[in-house]
């Protein structure tokens, strides 16, 4: 072997291992500044309490309670539908335009940017059906952003149901859909529930979206109904940000409203893969 | 075991809630196209066509509004391309590393890095380019403001690599080791092998991968708006990177909360919205022929 | 076919001038064949030749295949089982079926066993269990796991795992009960025990099994048919197959395989 195939080799993979160092670097970084500086601002007192002096001092209780809203409501309607969607596509359709008709609009809704269901959210939920800026309407928009996310990932864990347990049921004499409820379903069950847990990451953490369609600056109240309007983590973290009163005043309000959303989306995305890495070890066991 | 009809009927009637759920879906990306549409040519009624495309300025709320969508478009354009040039490179090269050179061991850990990356809410990035990155920009180019194209740049490229390097690695492992065996075989050095067979094999898989970053970053709005200074002039080429600009995005994101329902300005956000919402479907459509057309080419033989 | 080959007997399933074609490659070409009621018919040929195809037609398991047609008669109690107003589910109710792998659901072994007469509509809690415990017997596994009804079916070994399947079959009530090729994924002891199995089966059910091993066939079988390139090469008692075959493709096969 020639020496100068030897030494492009090494220059290559040199070159190749300092760009992933470069990425890994780039999360460590951001992890970083989030956390040495927010942490100072968490305490129960912050996550508790509303904000006072015009969002200066105070917590951020209201923001979570919003977000906490938004995620309950927004899956209330997209999980059904996209579990149910994708049992459709991978249990009963045959292949063809009509499925590859749904699977493109899958595909184009993951690639639709957030700040155009923005814009759909205020056309279709808060002016055509009339629920103005509120929770419902936010939820709403948020559960059409999420749900092909839903819809893959159901996919995703139907598909690694083995054919042969259908097989088997179905040779029981036991229709379609009981073999789909009482086999296919159990079994493709945490790999559901991991897609719909990152699917809630999702929805804690978009900004856009919430922007028209009922997220606001500030209320004193917490939502009493869900066509009012709410406070919301992210767009929370906006505000204060580039909007507040005292921006320069607040970092550490900032931060640690930063801090807690990182929290609340990353958290929640370790228990989905968690509960992924669990039960693949066990189907691998089985 | 004639067909009882009642069992008939319930899978039938279950077959087609599903039917009409799945279509749903569909039904939605329609829904959006009207919606967005429908507001989005309201504009049309009292401003022209024309203008709107060709237009220089975006001034929608001087005493003669005007919307022309041109320094929007470059500044988004200016923005992603920028992004593109710093995570085309990054992804896939790490994609390379991590289906091809890293140890497996290394690999598992390094994924969650990438999904870490995915899990960031933008508003976090933004906020992050806002405090921190800004700041060293405005320093290290000695800028009268570190709140410009480049930063947004920067914060983008961050975002777009988890869409890059996944789909490029899916791309890079879906080729078959007996071909990188073969050159190996041939005394190729696993440089070479990577170089000359596994990266032109896979090399659909990573276009997709490319076009659908370029979809991601060029749809990204929280970032942008918090980052880049939202001046909506006609970037410079190329001293506009390290000058404010104001993508398509942030314009909606900004002006949206402020106007009166139904007005002119108000549609004219809602044809930027369109605009935007064509650019990433038809990003989006090119990207899914490429990747079936590569399943395809791998599967056919 | 020979005249007066099962005189006296019954006969479970009459194929008639059975078809099938996987888009446009004629897989099963004029399939014609009785298999008597409460006899161990088996069917031998080189792998490709068409027999497990044909054993997924009795129970219409080809249906789950897009792209497969049928054409012809299947007729298990009068009925042709290709009526379109057939429904495919009280069908496979009647006709049960073990398949290569051994396939219990990630289920306690009670369950697997339960699952069927459950959604077929016994919820006595007495009469399941009655169940389980018949099955179990039948299948000759009760003794193995009878303490352990409640523990995770894939923690059986594949032979145990096997007899599961059958015994889920059984629980069922079928009639007839299909072997697709149910040993060949098992080690000797374990094939043995099956063979015992299905030879003690024979006297309740009506049984069709898919075998690459020749032996076997010899040893448990009634009656064999020969098939190749998709056509029944020869039918007949198994005995007479083994040791005296009419048709010389079937004198190469079996003197190949098993002299």
């Amino acid at each position: 072997m020639s020496l100068s195939s030897r030494t492009n080799e090494k220059l290559a993979f040199t070159f190749i291992g300092l760009s992933m160092l470069t990425v890994v670097a780039s999360v460590l970084i951001i992890l970083y500044f989030i956390i040495s500086n927010g942490y100072t601002a968490l305490s129960w007192e912050f996550l508790t309490s509303m904000p006072r002096s015009r969002m200066t001092e105070g917590g951020i209780f209201p923001a979570i309670v919003g977000t906490v809203l938004l995620i309950v409501f927004s899956m209330l309607a997209s999980l059904p539908m996209g579990v149910l969607a994708a049992i459709y596509l991978n249990e009963y359709s045959k292949p063809g335009r009509f499925k590859w008709a749904i699977e493109m609009a899958i595909n184009n809704l993951a690639g639709t940017p957030s700040v155009v269901f923005g814009l759909f959210g205020l056309a279709l939920f808060v002016r055509y059906f009339g629920f103005g800026s509120s929770v419902i309407a936010a939820s709403l928009t948020l559960g059409i952003l999420v749900l092909p996310v839903i819809v893959r990932a159901s996919q995703e864990a139907l598909l690694s149901v083995p054919m042969e347990y259908r097989h088997a049921s179905l040779a029981l004499g036991v229709s379609r859909w009981e073999t789909v409820r009482k086999i296919v379903l159990p079994t493709a069950l945490p790999g559901i529930v991991t897609g719909s847990i990152l699917s809630i990451g999702r929805v804690a953490g978009e900004t856009a979206p919430i922007l028209f369609t009922g997220a606001a600056y500030f209320i004193p109240q917490l939502p009493s109904s869900i066509f009012d309007r709410f406070m919301a983590l992210p767009y929370h973290l906006y505000v204060l940000a580039t909007d507040g009163v005292d921006i320069e005043g607040t970092r550490h309000i900032q931060y640690g409203t930063a801090l807690v959303l990182l929290l609340v989306v990353l958290g929640v995305n370790t228990i989905a893969i968690l509960i992924r890495r669990h039960y693949r070890r066990k189907l691998r066991l089985g | 075991m004639r067909m009882s009809f009642k069992r008939w009927h319930k899978e039938k009637m279950i077959e087609s809630t599903l039917f009409a759920v799945a279509t749903a879906t569909v039904l939605i990306l329609i829904l959006i196209f009207l919606f967005l549409f429908r507001d989005g040519l309201g504009l049309f009624d009292t401003y022209s066509f024309s203008t709107f495309i060709t237009g220089q300025a975006w001034h929608p709320t001087s005493y003669n509004p005007q919307y022309g969508l041109v320094p929007l478009f470059l500044g988004s354009l200016l923005v992603t391309f920028g992004a593109i040039c710093i995570s085309v490179p990054l992804g896939i090269t790490s994609a390379i590393y991590i289906s091809e050179i890293a140890d497996p061991r290394v690999s598992e850990v390094l994924k969650p890095f990438v999904e870490i990356l995915a899990g960031i809410p933008s508003v976090v990035y933004g906020f992050f380019g806002l405090v921190v990155l800004a700041p060293y920009i405005q320093l290290w180019l000695d800028l009268p403001t570190g709140q410009v194209a480049l930063t947004g740049s920067i914060m983008l490229s961050i975002m777009a690599l988890p869409t890059i390097i996944s789909i490029a690695e899916d791309a890079i492992s879906s080729i078959p080791s007996s071909l990188k065996e073969g050159s190996l075989a041939m005394g190729a050095t696993r440089w070479q092998t990577i170089y000359k067979v596994v990266l032109p094999a896979s090399l659909s898989g990573i276009s997709a991968a490319v076009i659908l970053g370029i979809g991601r970053a060029i749809g990204e709005t929280m970032t942008v708006m918090m980052v880049t200074g939202n001046a909506a002039v006609i970037p410079g080429m190329p001293e506009g990177i390290i000058e404010s600009v104001r993508t398509m995005t942030a314009t909606i994101a900004l002006e949206m909360g402020e106007v009166s329902m139904g007005s002119e300005h108000y549609h004219a956000l809602f044809a930027v919205g369109s605009v935007l919402f064509l650019t990433t479907f038809i990003l989006n459509l090119i990207a899914d022929r490429i990747k079936n057309r590569y399943k395809f080419k791998l599967e056919g033989s | 076919m020979v005249n007066g080959l099962f005189q006296g007997r019954d006969i479970g399933i009459k194929v008639s001038d059975l078809n099938l074609w996987y888009s446009t490659n004629h897989a099963l070409k004029q399939i014609s064949i009785d298999v008597p009621k409460n006899q161990v018919t088996s069917l031998i040929g080189p792998s490709g030749c068409g027999k497990s195809t044909f054993i997924r037609c009795l129970n219409r398991m080809n249906d789950l295949i897009r792209s497969c047609r049928v054409e012809g008669d299947v007729v298990v109690d009068g009925t042709n089982i290709y009526d379109p107003d057939i429904d495919v589910v009280e069908l496979r109710k009647k006709v049960g079926m073990v398949f290569q792998k051994p396939n219990p659901f990630p289920m306690s072994i009670a369950e697997n066993i339960t699952y069927g007469p459950k959604i077929h509509g016994i919820k006595n809690k007495n009469e399941l269990n009655r169940i389980v415990e018949e099955s179990l017997k039948s299948s000759a596994l009760w003794d193995e796991v009878s303490d352990r009804l409640d523990k995770s079916a894939l923690d059986l070994s594949g032979g145990q795992q096997q007899r599961l399947c059958i015994a889920r079959t059984l629980a069922v009530n079928p009639e007839i009960i299909l072997f697709d090729e149910p040993c060949s994924a098992l080690d000797p002891i374990s094939t043995a025990k099956i063979e015992e199995l299905i030879m003690n089966l024979k006297k309740d059910y009506t049984i069709v099994i898919v075998t690459h091993n020749m032996q076997q066939a010899a040893r448990i079988s009634d009656y064999t048919a020969y098939f190749l390139h998709g056509k029944i090469m020869e039918y007949g008692d198994t005995e007479q197959i083994f040791e005296n075959p009419r048709v010389k493709s079937t004198e190469d096969y079996i003197t190949g395989r098993f002299g």
